[in-house]
């Protein structure tokens, strides 16, 4: 039954005498990307040569980045642990740290805490056909996996994306997506909200554009990530396309601090979204108390 | 009897200048008065404790201090590359030796709440709090059993009791014009050498005195039932709308609890050094789990209260072997501004959920 339920990745485990967990790993900013109006992309390489190479993480997990006088926010490191040249994380411009470490350039140095979190389930999904339903910046953590899948091809059935933002200008990762089209074992829908000059692609709220596809659910599993009202209405859909809560992934987000299960911050009920999440099943968030 | 189980005793007479001694060695807390309330502060030679009088606050900042420095940053100057700057980082210096003379049963009992959630031990995070730990495994903690329950006090409800040793390292009972000291740890032992065993007539006064106290606290109520109660619960707005209809969210509760445990990370700066400080946070407030985007989990005052009673009565038991993250002192129900009661809040869960 538990083997059926839920992420299979443990809490994450610190070893004794690892490092200070609340001490961050001075980084650098090797390219920054602006991706949309509000977000940006930064590559960043641990300065300590042995912690980079030596630094492990799944796919899911999560980052601290800090900007030392303005303070620490969460993000998932949307590179796949495939690739290691560079940690890749993309930052919306919310508050007061996103909009500092939107002030980052190449060559700056950046504090990081990761890897964080529980990451997806992705042994589990072997053999699986995958749909991944993004929206906005959404698709930072589904980019993650998406890649890792990619780099791991044979182990996967059908990969199949369906990624909306509001309009083309609100599109992240766009400079990939040409390399995503072209491929030919995976396929990739967009979509916008409104009608927009030259777009190509579909027109239309996610969940109404996953119903037109209408995926089989049969071996199948949706990761889906986005804003919540997007979240709420795709659940619907995937509901009536008849995936059961077992074969649903979503990631949560919380106000988080230590990133660690101390601080108290993060918890819905007594489950801690910092080291039970941020990757959840439907059927785990379905067993927890209602408090998104 | 080994020599460790020997109890020791010393008269209030003595105890000033034996406080003054510890006080060369270690940081030493005691309560003292600071106008109308007793608050644990640190002793000095000369200085007066106040062993009679309860504290208003519990003495969890001696280990988890109101704010404190985990590391400070730096930009100095790059030798290597002139012109530019490499940020440098530097943990916070280790603290010294501290002993707390004086505290509640409660407020030790309260450290074995924090316990396993900053040393990974339980069955939450397995990361190591370095910074609660080296405090605590160097704060030596000598419970001064109480005399007689407050009608605020329900520390049997939760496994507590006045004289309870659970968390101390020496507990001290009132007998005889001083105080009977029963040693608990190694630690313990190595602070009480100088002192003489008490004797006959002090260990049958402390005795005594041990059992009126327990005799002061009504029968407990059977609060077993609060963590399911809670969980069903949880769902039920009226319920919590009517129990939190006059919570001020002013956090006070957050503040003077031994338990609450809760922390927030931020930074101060000036220019290109500065800290990186935690801080005591309250779940009490709006601003708690409001997040970036404006969206909060936890928008109505009854949702949090929610929180801290079913954290304390539901969540950390189901995390921790079944025991309450509330050790009963009864300050969030002396101090709150509206009487909010967290024992009433806990009954009446347990007899609602009953009946649905
Ligand atoms: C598991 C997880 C993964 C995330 N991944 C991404 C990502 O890949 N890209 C992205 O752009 N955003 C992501 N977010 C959201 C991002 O963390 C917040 O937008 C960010 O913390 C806001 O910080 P701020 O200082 O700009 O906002 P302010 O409102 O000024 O917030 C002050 C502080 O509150 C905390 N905080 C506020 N809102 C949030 C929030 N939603 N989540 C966590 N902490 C918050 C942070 O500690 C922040 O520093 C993620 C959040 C979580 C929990
Ligand atoms: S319960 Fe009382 S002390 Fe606590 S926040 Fe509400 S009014 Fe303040
Ligand atoms: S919740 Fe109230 S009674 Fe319980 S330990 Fe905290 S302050 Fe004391
Ligand atoms: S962020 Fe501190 S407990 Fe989750």
């Amino acid at each position: 039954m538990s083997e059926q339920t839920g992420a299979t990745a443990a809490r994450p485990v610190y070893k004794a005498g690892t490092r200070n967990p609340y001490l961050p790993m001075p980084a650098k900013v090797i390219e920054v990307i602006t991706e949309t109006p509000t977000i940006k992309t930064f590559r960043v390489v641990l300065e300590d040569e042995q912690l980079m190479r030596d630094f492990t993480f799944e796919p899911g997990q999560v980052g601290q980045l800090s900007m030392f006088g303005v303070g620490e926010s969460t993000f998932v490191i949307n590179s796949p642990p495939t690739r290691k040249e560079y940690l890749q994380f993309s930052v919306m411009r919310a508050g007061e740290n996103t909009t500092a470490l939107h002030s980052l350039q190449a060559g700056d140095t950046v504090g990081v805490r990761a890897p964080l979190g529980n990451c997806f389930p992705y042994e589990k999904m072997k053999g699986k056909d995958i749909v991944f339903i993004g929206g906005g910046i959404g698709m930072a953590p589904l980019r993650t996996l998406l890649l890792f899948m990619l780099d791991n091809r044979k182990d996967y059935g059908k990969i199949r994306l369906l990624y909306g933002a509001r309009s083309p200008q609100d599109m992240a990762f766009s400079s990939e997506l040409p390399d995503w089209f072209g491929r030919r074992d995976l396929e990739c829908t967009l979509t916008i909200d409104r009608e927009a000059e030259g777009w190509q692609h579909k027109v239309g709220l996610i969940p109404n554009v996953l119903l037109e596809m209408n995926p089989d659910p049969n071996n199948c599993v949706a990761v889906t990530c986005g804003p919540p009202i997007m979240i709420k209405f795709t659940l619907q859909a995937l509901e009536k396309l008849k995936f059961a809560p077992e074969q649903i992934y979503t990631t949560l987000e919380k106000r988080m601090k230590c990133g660690i299960g101390i601080c108290g911050r993060c918890n819905i009920g007594d489950k801690y979204v910092c080291i039970d999440g941020p990757v959840f099943s439907m059927a785990e968030l379905n067993a927890m108390p209602n408090e998104l | 009897m080994s020599a460790e189980n020997v109890k020791k005793f010393i008269s209030f007479d003595a105890l000033p200048g034996f406080l003054a001694r510890a006080a060369e060695k270690n940081a030493v807390y005691v309560p003292r008065r600071e106008g109308n309330a007793v608050v644990y502060r640190s002793f000095k030679a000369g200085d007066e404790a106040e062993l009679g009088v309860r504290p208003t606050e519990s003495c969890k900042h001696v280990v988890f201090p109101r704010g404190e420095e985990l590391f400070s940053f730096a930009r100095e100057a790059d030798k290597e590359e002139p012109g530019k700057r490499r940020l440098v980082l530097t943990e916070a210096s280790e603290p010294g030796a501290a002993v707390v003379f004086g505290a509640l049963s409660c407020d030790a009992r309260g450290f074995l709440a924090f316990d396993p959630v900053y040393n990974g031990s339980g069955t939450g995070g397995t990361a190591k709090d370095s910074y609660y730990l080296r405090r605590r495994n160097r704060t030596l903690i000598v419970v001064k059993a109480c005399k007689n329950a407050l009608n605020t006090c329900f520390c049997n409800w939760v496994g507590g009791g006045p004289a309870s040793p659970q968390g101390a390292d020496v507990l001290a009972v009132e007998a005889e014009q001083g105080l009977v000291l029963d040693i608990l740890s190694g630690e313990g032992t190595a602070f009480t050498e100088s002192l003489p065993a008490a004797s006959e007539a002090q260990l049958a006064a402390a005795a005594a005195a041990v059992k009126a106290a327990e005799d002061s606290l009504p029968k407990a109520a059977d609060v077993s039932a609060a963590p399911a109660s809670l969980a069903a619960l949880f769902s039920s707005a009226e319920f919590w709308n009517k129990e939190s209809a006059h919570c001020l969210y002013c956090g006070a509760c957050t503040y003077l609890c031994p338990t609450c445990y809760c922390f927030n990370i931020t930074d101060e700066s000036d220019g290109l050094t500065g800290v990186r400080l935690r801080s005591w946070d309250n779940c009490m407030s709006p601003l708690f789990t409001l997040e970036a985007s404006g969206h909060n989990p936890r928008p109505n005052k009854a949702d949090r209260l929610k929180n801290r009673v079913g954290h304390k009565f539901s969540y950390y038991p189901s995390l921790h072997s079944g025991r309450f993250s509330c050790c009963g002192c009864g300050r969030c129900i002396k101090s709150c501004p509206s009487s909010v009661d967290i024992r009433k809040i806990v009954l009446d869960a347990v007899k609602e959920a009953a009946n649905v």
